[in-house]
């Protein structure tokens, strides 16, 4: 059929009416443009801008006092910044502060799910007290904590046998461990709410033909339950470390970076640099430097972890 | 039992009657509904024995209280002669294929098949030696190092059979295997599973909702409808003396006709003095043998069930039952008839497409011979007769 040619039985429709394929997809890529536009607004002004602003911002001496003009200093700053003790400090807290709490998270988290993964009357009680933490704010946590860990009327403080001996969160072995805990804690809601939600993906039926071929729970959990979990393990790390990373409500409300800076992390110090030193220049390069780390990590983990990762079904 | 008694003494009796499976008396209820009532079935060692029913009448659950992935209410399951209705799925020695492979999807096909034997630690050269024989008899040697996700329906299908034919186990359970396949694959399968069912003579049982498979397949067919076993026999049996009107309506494609009719009441209980010609489908007699009307009015009951096969039925002109053609289906070799009585009865009837068709709205009377009717009661569906 020629391009001319008319459909039988269309003669009397007007050509101009005709809609083309072309033409929808023009109309469809400005439809697509115009619904992208607010995130794309949104991206630019709250991320895209500052981003770009913060790398500049490091590119300055913020001067002592405010009024003098600011200094170019070029890499300078970040160089200086960057191999000072200091930071050094916080980098290895913020690594020690990941450490204690993604693998613990994750782990508490699974053991939850597959504890209240059971069919038992009266389950759904426990997933609701399980997952209950995900409706507390860090500083509701916080506050909890810091009443639990008092030195005089703490119950944990007692439980702990610290009665009369300054409290953890004052003691420089201790600081870090207890608000690692804290964000565990109030992070174990959504870690297990994740896994629940896995383990409900996982086949009935893998698990049957599992134990007729004569595995036992545990050979079950590691050869079946776990990898076919491995997508939901390995977002739940990849979102826990970058929350991890990005942890301040609980220090600043507990410990305030101490105490001897301890408790340090980079956002913290991030914060400091800003509100108690003022140094504008300085809390840029931290912020850069918290960046580069959180994608380094997630680069690491896609590198290390996805190889392992099964999204078959 | 202790684990170590149950496998001891399975060890023991395995020379004798390895793979025999028991179930007395099996109940299994979810919540008010039965699934199963009340099972009694002897599956001899090395038998192949179909479990055949509709969706829902209990096989499945039979199969799986068999495994070990379900518990009874009531009753026993004991393999090769020992009660093991409280034994672990994992403690059994049974290898079960499922409708849906249940392949394990992050592992190679390797993997797969040596999973049970892993969990059993075989060493790894027993290992080795016992995938290598079963890939080989399932034609699966290129295929080890792939993943479930990159094989065909037919392949995984070949790959679950591996997994269960690996271990040599007493009991092979199968629960629908062959119902993922294409209508041409499942033909094949069907062929070569029995090959490999009388080859390796280990005790099977197969639960299937597909007559075909279980006419074809089984030493013997249980037919289950609403968890109440209905028959168990040789297929032959089974399809020549169904034991009452769900049997014989659900084995048979099409499925054998049911007409209810009528015993006179002037009938009832006058053996002696029986007209072959006594029952009345609608206004119409239906020509019955004598010592079928006999059993019939001998019953005393008001209403039977006449059965005859739609490969029965032949077309006369004059005598016999008359009807009205409604609907003629052409499968190609054959043609199927269906055909209303007058008080609204359907009847289909296979021809040969070579003879003159009738079209829809022609009268037509339907004949057959004496010995190919059935007569079921209309009370309870039981078999009258012969």
């Amino acid at each position: 059929m020629t391009r001319d040619a008319v459909a039988p039985g269309s003669e009397h429709l007007p050509t101009a009416r005709l809609r083309t394929h072309r033409g929808r997809r023009r109309r469809d890529a400005a439809l697509a443009y115009l619904l992208v536009s607010p995130s794309l607004v949104i991206f630019t002004v709250f991320v895209a801008y500052p981003f770009g602003r913060n790398i500049w911002l490091g590119l300055y001496r913020t001067p002592p006092f405010p009024g003098l003009p600011r200094r170019y200093a070029a890499y300078e700053q970040y160089q200086q910044i960057l191999t000072s003790p200091e930071f050094v400090a916080s980098l290895r807290t913020t690594a020690l502060f990941l450490l204690m709490t993604v693998p613990t998270g994750l782990a508490l988290g699974l053991l939850l799910a597959v504890a209240a993964h059971q069919r038992l009357r009266g389950i759904a009680i426990y997933r609701t007290i399980f997952s209950s933490t995900v409706a507390t704010s860090i500083a509701v946590a916080s506050v909890i904590f810091f009443t639990l860990l008092n030195p005089q009327v703490g119950l944990l403080t007692w439980w702990l046998g610290r009665e009369g001996q300054p409290s953890v969160l004052a003691d420089p072995q201790w600081a870090l461990v207890a608000v690692s805990g804290v964000t565990v804690w109030q992070n174990l809601g959504l870690s297990f709410i994740l896994m629940s939600a896995g383990l409900q993906a996982v086949p009935d039926d893998l698990l049957e033909a599992a134990s007729v071929d004569g595995a036992g729970p545990w050979s079950r959990l590691v050869n079946v339950t776990l990898p076919m979990l491995s997508p939901t393990l390995f977002f739940s790390a990849v979102v826990g470390g970058i929350l991890s990373l990005q942890a301040f409500g609980q220090i600043d409300l507990l410990t305030e970076g101490g105490p001897l800076r301890k408790t340090n992390v980079l956002v913290y110090a991030m914060y400091d640099a800003v509100f108690r030193q003022n140094n504008e220049g300085k809390a840029a390069v931290l912020s850069v430097a918290l960046f580069g780390l959180t994608l380094l990590l997630t680069l690491v983990q896609i590198r290390l972890l996805e190889r392992r990762v099964t999204y078959e079904r | 039992m202790a684990r170590a008694d149950v496998a001891a003494e399975r060890s023991a009796s395995r020379a004798t009657s390895s793979g025999s499976v028991t179930l007395s008396g099996v109940t299994r209820r979810f919540g008010d509904m039965v699934a199963v009532d009340g099972l009694d079935i002897d599956v001899a060692d090395g038998e192949f024995l179909v479990l055949l029913g509709p969706s829902g009448c209990g096989k499945s659950t039979a199969l799986r209280m068999i495994a070990g992935l379900d518990v009874p209410d009531e009753g026993t399951v004991a393999i090769g002669g020992v009660d093991v209705t409280d034994v672990l799925a994992s403690d059994r020695d049974v290898a079960m294929v499922f409708q849906s492979y249940a392949l394990y999807p992050h592992m190679t096909v390797r993997r797969n098949i040596e999973f049970p034997l892993r969990n059993r630690k075989v060493p790894r050269a027993d290992r080795d030696s016992a995938v290598a024989e079963a890939s080989r008899m399932l034609g699966l040697d290129d295929l080890l190092d792939r993943r479930p996700s990159q094989l065909s329906g037919g392949q995984r299908q070949r790959v679950a059979l591996a997994r269960a034919v690996v271990r040599q186990p007493a009991v092979f359970l199968m629960d629908e295997p062959l119902s993922n396949l294409d209508a041409k694959l499942r033909v094949q399968t069907r062929a070569e599973l029995i090959e490999l069912q009388r080859r390796l003579a280990v005790t099977t049982i197969y639960v299937t909702h597909d007559q075909v498979e279980a006419m074809t397949m089984g030493h013997r067919i249980a037919v289950m409808v609403a968890g109440v076993l209905q028959q168990v026999g040789p297929p032959g049996e089974v399809y020549d003396k169904p034991a009452n009107v769900f049997v014989a309506g659900f084995i048979g494609n099409p499925p054998m006709n049911l007409l209810t009719a009528s015993v006179p009441s002037s009938a009832v209980g006058k053996s002696d003095d029986v007209d072959p010609a006594a029952l009345m489908v609608g206004p119409d007699r239906v020509m019955v043998p004598a010592a079928l009307a006999r059993a019939a009015v001998d019953a005393t009951e008001t209403e039977v069930v006449v059965g005859v096969r739609p490969e029965n039925v032949r077309l006369a002109t004059d005598e016999g039952l008359p009807v009205t053609v409604t609907l003629i289906e052409s499968l190609g070799h054959e043609r199927h008839l269906v055909c209303a009585t007058a008080d609204g009865q359907s009847v289909i009837v296979r021809v040969d497409p070579s003879v003159p068709q009738p079209h829809p709205g022609d009268p037509l009377c339907l004949a057959w011979n004496p010995e190919d009717v059935h007569l079921f009661s209309g009370a309870d569906g039981r078999r009258l007769a012969p």
